[in-house]
């Protein structure tokens, strides 16, 4: 489904990708994880070009995403994402947030963004929020819009880049809870986050990355029992042991 | 002691209306021209292209550093050998260029002022880049402009006063000719600052209008 092939990039001498190269079958949740700095984010946005790379190759649902002749527009309706502050538009409603790129990219008619946007909003418990302006929900709240925003458009691939990274520590559970779901529901995810228990109870794979390389890739289970890489091990015993 | 006579204003309340309306009309004309103006070298300055960066540049920070005086005379005595402006064309471009300016900082700003995630997030659902400024990212620049905007407008309408310098018809013209014919300097004078407080207190309140009624939906 995401297949990532020698993938390089550097902001001017700082090289923030080194050789990666990886592959999410469909349907699978892999968790990239590793101290800051190490490049997650950084990749998971050259996932749907948000971020350009130097070389190699990312393809995504068949498509070649980094390719010039790739419309990045269309490529981009397969690909949601989720920013770790949201950016929910503040001026637009719940319910607008969601119906807006259906209605002005993919041309459906308000009566059908809504009847999908509403469906979408009340699945993440939000049934009663579709009126109300981001500035009044929650962050735990806002987050779940932002999905639903990027549930609207049918992707076949999510992408959550720190999704509860900015919240208050109640609200991470309900934020999870939603993506939990996802993950039942068969969805192709990958998830740069710092919640070990969530990553080793949902993801089939566990990628773990230092200094913009890959340094580990195993099974939840083998990897916070018992990594193969001395990174690995001295990064988990910081997280974990607190 | 001065013995004031304020008959002088009610018995030439018609030259005060028709130079009040010419002031409004010049004033209008101009802030229409001024907008286009300032929406693309606003735009302009913050373009990938290098060469409309360049001249965008040039465009604001010579404006800027000019006196509106000093442009309009140039305009008027200068570019008026090449072109025919006439003193009412030559004021109109003369108040746009220079307003259109200050408009180009005041988009630019209110463009920047917009995170950036608001575009990546527009991106990020399959918007293209026109798409994603159309829907999601004027919206709220349009929102932030809007009373610095007020300003420039009111500005505008004080600085067309200066375009009698060249000889267009306006309320300080007409105002100027009232005195030397009348002789009664401190009754016009007096009046004339109180049409042009209406006219600016006026537009004032109709953006105010608008504004409250922008943020009232996102409240």
């Amino acid at each position: 489904m995401i297949s990532i092939k020698n993938v390089n990039k550097s902001f001017g001498a700082h090289h923030v990708l080194t050789d990666v190269s990886l592959e999410v079958p469909k349907s699978n949740v892999v968790a990239l994880i590793g101290p800051s700095g190490a490049g997650k984010s950084t990749l998971i946005r050259t996932i749907n070009a948000l971020e350009p790379i130097d070389n190699g190759e990312i393809i995504v649902d068949g498509i070649s995403i980094h390719d010039k002749k790739t419309d990045i527009n269309k490529a981009r309706l397969n690909i949601g994402f989720v920013f770790q502050s949201f950016n929910l538009f503040p001026f637009l409603t719940a319910l607008e947030n969601v119906t807006i790129s259906p209605m002005k990219v993919k041309g459906l008619s308000k009566e059908a963004a809504e009847k999908r946007g509403k469906e979408l909003l009340a699945s993440l418990g939000l049934a009663d929020k579709c009126d109300a302006y981001p500035s009044r929900l929650s962050g735990g709240q806002q987050q779940r819009v932002a999905i639903a925003r990027a549930l609207a458009m049918d992707p076949h691939v999510m992408l959550f880049d720190e999704p509860t990274s900015a919240l208050d520590p109640e609200m991470v559970t309900e934020v999870l809870d939603a993506i939990r779901k996802l993950a039942k529901d068969g969805m192709t995810m990958v998830v740069v986050t710092h919640e070990m228990g969530f990553a080793k109870e949902i993801c089939d794979e566990i990628v773990f990355m230092a200094d913009g390389k890959i340094v580990e890739r195993a099974a939840p289970d083998k990897f916070f029992t018992n990594p193969d890489t001395q990174r690995a091990q001295d990064f988990l015993s910081k997280v974990l042991n607190h | 002691m001065y013995m004031y006579d304020w008959s002088v204003i009610t018995r030439n309340m018609d030259v005060f209306i028709y130079g009040a309306l010419k002031t409004l009309e010049i004033s209008a004309i101009s802030i229409l021209l001024a907008i286009p103006i300032g929406i693309i070298f606003g735009m302009g300055r913050i373009s990938k292209n290098k060469f409309f960066r360049l001249i965008s540049s040039i465009y604001v920070e010579i404006i800027r550093g000019v006196p509106l005086l000093v442009l309009l005379i140039w305009i008027f005595f200068v570019l008026g050998q090449f072109l025919k402006l006439g003193s009412y064309w030559g004021s109109i471009w003369g108040l746009a260029i220079f307003a259109g300016a200050f408009i180009a900082e005041i988009v630019r700003s209110g463009i920047q002022g917009v995170p950036k995630g608001q575009m990546e997030a527009a991106r990020s659902l399959g918007m293209s880049h026109a798409k994603a400024m159309t829907h999601i990212v004027l919206p709220q620049a349009f929102r932030r402009v809007l009373p610095p905007l007020a300003s420039q407008f009111i500005m505008l309408i004080k600085d067309s006063s200066l375009i009698s310098i060249i000889g267009a018809t306006e309320l300080t013209l007409d105002a100027k000719n009232l005195v030397a014919t009348s002789f009664r300097s401190i009754e016009v004078w007096t009046f004339v600052a109180v049409v042009y407080f209406i006219m600016t207190f006026s537009l004032s309140l109709i953006i105010r209008y608008f504004e409250t009624r922008l943020s009232k939906s996102e409240a």
